[in-house]
């Protein structure tokens, strides 16, 4: 665990250190909490070193390195005992020093001065840590100095300094058997790829075919923003920052009607100001794709911490009736797998698709084996129209063919009033109610075209445990760390239109418990609701933490 | 006299007899018409009200979307397919008071688009109120001791933005409202065109008679790359000067800033995925 200031270099460190760790054959998780300012406070990166792919928070610190004085402060429930604090004694809390916790002091201040100043700590703590876990040099001073390519020459070989200067101390702890980690190491993982949750929807919306991405940022949506701004030229997307979310959706639509494929990335605040905008695709039968990124409300809340209590906001929200489909990828593999699938649902069904994750999938980083690339990427669903053309023609499964203007003779008119099927404004109230079943038809083939929930587990269960989105990893680990046979675990990666056959998954179990990182558990409301199911324990977190590993395995513990 | 825009069935138009739209729609009719513009190449963006409902009544593809909300519509249209022709066409209440903030980062966007506003100074589809434009003193059922706000000025603000073609049309002069919409389509970037629209239902104050009396067309000595100048006729509101008031010299528009068309310069749906482009991607998070 690395505790220090907003503004201290923790992200830096974070990135190169995983990758070093990574290709020196470890497998590697990382979760950063951070608060709402640029500079002071406490920010603090947890990295998980195994032998084996893990994928989920700890409460348990084996390591403790603080980064100023008063960084410890936060972390007085989860420091034990068994915790090793490393780092400068100036910034190790007095108790700890006088209650006889393991600690291994270094002059970290006095190291990073000689280098150049207290700007190198992290660079420093980079090389001290990996001494300890037996990173090549050479591969370090690589790493560095990629990093620091662009940062001039007196900054990249001060940076190099530091980094080895940091080594030496580590590899001397190592060596003088001060601290000794007993962590396998694979030769495969050194292949393997190491992402994060926006790298996964970046690649994803890349891979189905994105083309316009139109948004305002907010986080914890904005690093996809960013990703594809980087990605713009290469792969010919338009990304435009809007001058508010009502704009980003409207030109989203703008897009799509044009023959682009436009994703928004937004946040609850964000996503609720572009709910005018998600009828009007809901009327006009315009494809859409949204990704919503959940962050604590409501309204402002906990801006950079995460939460899953905006379920219901993607459901319900918009006036009218109109179908939606709402994904909830709880893997790096299924955020790039679902993000390409919701465009080539939202383009074959004509309506907005929701990606919906949260902080926690978005910026947890792991190594994974390989992402699959599905023969087909973007289908394409437009037709080339003729002068008889018509936009809304009724047919049986409400999925109208979808022509563009400038591609064909004909007219291609979509309208928010309701209208007949050239798209003309009509009050008629037969036509009326000959769109709104058209519209609502959609909903049974989307329905038939849904992603059934995974089942992790022994099939012939006795309990269940359900969750969605962001909780599958933690989950699945704490059902393994509790060795339970007779439970299993159905995850949602599709949460709305739910999958005909999922309540017999949870109907047959005798227990049932929900896991969700809100306060009032909205999915277990929706299933009770679509289904009559209700679930007899629930696992609720709303204090803007993801769930820990320990936590769940001990609630659940308890309720089974 | 038909043009190819005219429907070869009857049309039930919902505005009022002898209302201002109707000379707005002839003279946009035939401004396209003698551009020689394909009906299958253009498209319409509208909000809601009554000037919005204008692109039911020619033939030609449109986007009737949300109150307010033409611009970014629009301005997506015209980035996703450059090669279309797009019109954003809606009334005061639309573009200056819902869509006011689009409006503003649309100038400073500058999407190669054409905006049609028809500037009634009221409401008329929700009968009646005070639109954003309306005259200080004037008397509604909602604004009962009379208008007691600043005017909307979309020309002052218009060119204060850099705006790259700014001009203000009259709908009861078709053929001078016909050569202006001619301009602003041809222009290349943001073009607005302001039109005073009598309406004969909810403003008493404004009408074609008014609008005869207060306006008079801009003469020839006028420069329009003189920003000061066209300030200074915007400016007016004894009288109101008709014409060009401003072209903005030089300023690079919303395409000419995309690095997406950098590499693929055809309009987006003709773009294609390279699986080996994301095949290098993903393996780049390897290393």
């Amino acid at each position: 665990m690395l505790s220090g200031e907003a503004g201290g270099g923790l992200q830096t460190l974070e990135q190169i250190m995983l990758r070093a760790f990574k290709l020196s054959g470890y497998h590697v998780f990382s979760y950063s909490e951070f608060m709402s300012r640029i500079r002071g406070g406490n920010n603090s990166t947890q990295i998980r070193v195994s032998g084996k792919s893990t994928a989920s928070c700890l409460r348990r610190i084996d390591i403790f390195v603080p980064f100023n004085a008063g960084a410890m402060e936060r972390f007085k429930d989860r420091i034990t005992h068994e915790t090793v604090i490393l780092g400068d004694r100036s910034y190790i809390d007095r108790q700890y020093l006088e209650e006889g916790y393991p600690i291994v002091e270094v002059p970290v201040a006095e190291l990073a001065r000689g280098v150049g100043g207290q700007v190198y700590t992290n660079i420093l703590v980079l090389g001290i840590l990996c001494g300890l876990l037996g990173v090549e040099m050479s591969l370090l001073d690589e790493l560095v100095r990629q990093f620091f390519a662009k940062s001039g020459d007196e900054s990249m070989n001060r940076n190099v300094d530091a980094a080895k200067k940091g080594y030496e101390t580590g590899s001397h702890l190592l060596k003088s058997g001060q601290v000794l980690l007993v962590t396998k190491k694979s030769e495969t993982v050194k292949h393997e790829l190491l992402m994060n949750g926006i790298d996964a929807i970046g690649m994803g919306g890349l891979a189905g075919g994105c083309t316009f991405v139109s948004s305002y940022p907010m986080s914890p949506s904005t690093g996809v923003l960013v990703f594809f701004a980087r990605k713009a030229q290469e792969f010919g997307i338009v990304v435009e920052q809007a001058e508010d979310e009502i704009s980003a959706m409207n030109m989203a639509l703008g897009s799509w009607y044009a023959g682009g494929r436009a994703l928004v990335t937004t946040s609850g605040g964000g996503y609720a100001l572009m709910v005018e905008g998600l009828s009007l695709a809901g009327c006009t039968e315009t494809p859409l794709v949204i990704h919503l990124g959940q962050r604590p409300g409501p309204a402002t809340g906990l801006p950079t911490r995460t939460e899953q209590a905006d379920l219901e906001h993607a459901l319900y929200s918009g006036h009218g009736e109109f179908p939606r489909m709402i994904l909830a990828p709880g893997t790096i593999e299924q955020g790039f797998a679902l993000t390409l699938h919701a465009f080539n649902m939202a383009d074959k069904y004509q309506v907005p698709v929701f990606i919906l994750t949260d902080q926690c999938f978005l910026e947890s980083n792991y190594t994974l084996g390989n992402l699959e690339i599905p023969d087909q990427l973007n289908e394409r669903f437009i037709i080339e129209t003729d002068a008889e053309y018509k936009r809304y023609t009724i047919t049986e499964n409400g999925v109208s063919p979808r022509g563009i203007p400038g591609f064909g003779n004909g007219l291609v008119c979509a309208d928010s009033d309701e209208h007949d099927e050239a798209g003309y404004i009509t009050e008629d109230s037969y036509m009326r109610t000959s769109m709104v079943e058209k519209r609502l038809r959609k909903l049974v083939a989307i329905e038939k075209d849904s992603i059934p929930p995974t089942l992790t587990g022994n099939k012939n269960y006795r309990h269940i445990v359900v969750g969605w989105g962001s909780t599958f990893h933690v989950v699945k680990e704490a059902l393994s760390v509790l060795n339970r046979r007779d439970v299993s675990f159905l995850h949602f990666s599709q949460v709305y239109p739910l999958h005909p056959k999922a309540q017999e998954f949870i109907r047959r179990a005798e227990k049932r418990i929900i896991i969700e990182n809100n306060a009032t558990s909205q999915f277990a409301r929706l299933i009770k609701q679509q289904t009559g199911i209700e679930f007899e324990g629930k696992i609720l977190k709303y204090d803007g933490m993801p769930f820990m590993l320990e936590d769940v395995a001990e609630k659940l513990d308890s309720l089974l | 006299m038909g043009t190819v825009f005219d429907f070869d069935h009857s049309v039930d138009v919902a505005w009022c007899p002898g209302c201002g739209n109707f000379h707005i729609l002839a003279s946009l009719k035939a401004a396209l018409e003698e551009l020689e513009i394909a009906p299958s190449s253009i498209v319409f963006v509208s909000g809601i009200g009554q000037a919005a409902k204008t692109p039911q009544y020619l033939k030609a593809s449109f986007f009737n979307g949300l109150h307010g909300r033409s611009l970014p519509v629009a301005s997506a249209i015209k980035i996703t397919n450059p090669e279309l022709t797009v019109i954003a066409e809606s009334g005061d209440g639309c573009m200056y008071g819902e869509g006011g903030n689009h409006f503003l980062h649309a100038i400073r966007r500058n999407p190669d688009i054409t905006v049609i506003v028809h500037n009634n100074m009221v409401y008329g589809l929700t009968k009646g109120q005070a639109s954003p434009t309306s005259m200080r003193g004037f008397v509604t059922p909602v604004q009962i001791g009379g208008v007691c706000m600043e005017p909307f000025n979309p020309l002052t603000l218009a060119i204060s933005q850099n705006a790259s073609f700014v001009a203000r049309a009259y709908a009861g002069d078709e053929v001078r409202t016909k050569d202006i919409l001619k301009k602003a389509i041809m222009h290349k970037g943001f073009a607005l065109v302001d039109i005073f629209q009598p309406c004969v239902s909810f403003n008493r104050t404004n009408t074609y008679q008014w609008y005869k009396d207060h306006t008079y067309p801009i003469d020839d000595t006028h420069d329009p790359s003189d920003r000061i100048a066209a300030f200074s006729l915007a400016v007016r509101t004894d009288r109101f000067a008709l014409g060009v008031f401003y072209l903005g010299p030089g300023i690079p528009t919303f395409f000419e800033c995309q690095a997406a068309y950098k590499t693929d310069p055809r309009p987006l749906y003709k773009h294609t995925v390279s699986r080996e482009k994301i095949e290098s991607l993903i393996n780049a998070k390897r290393a």
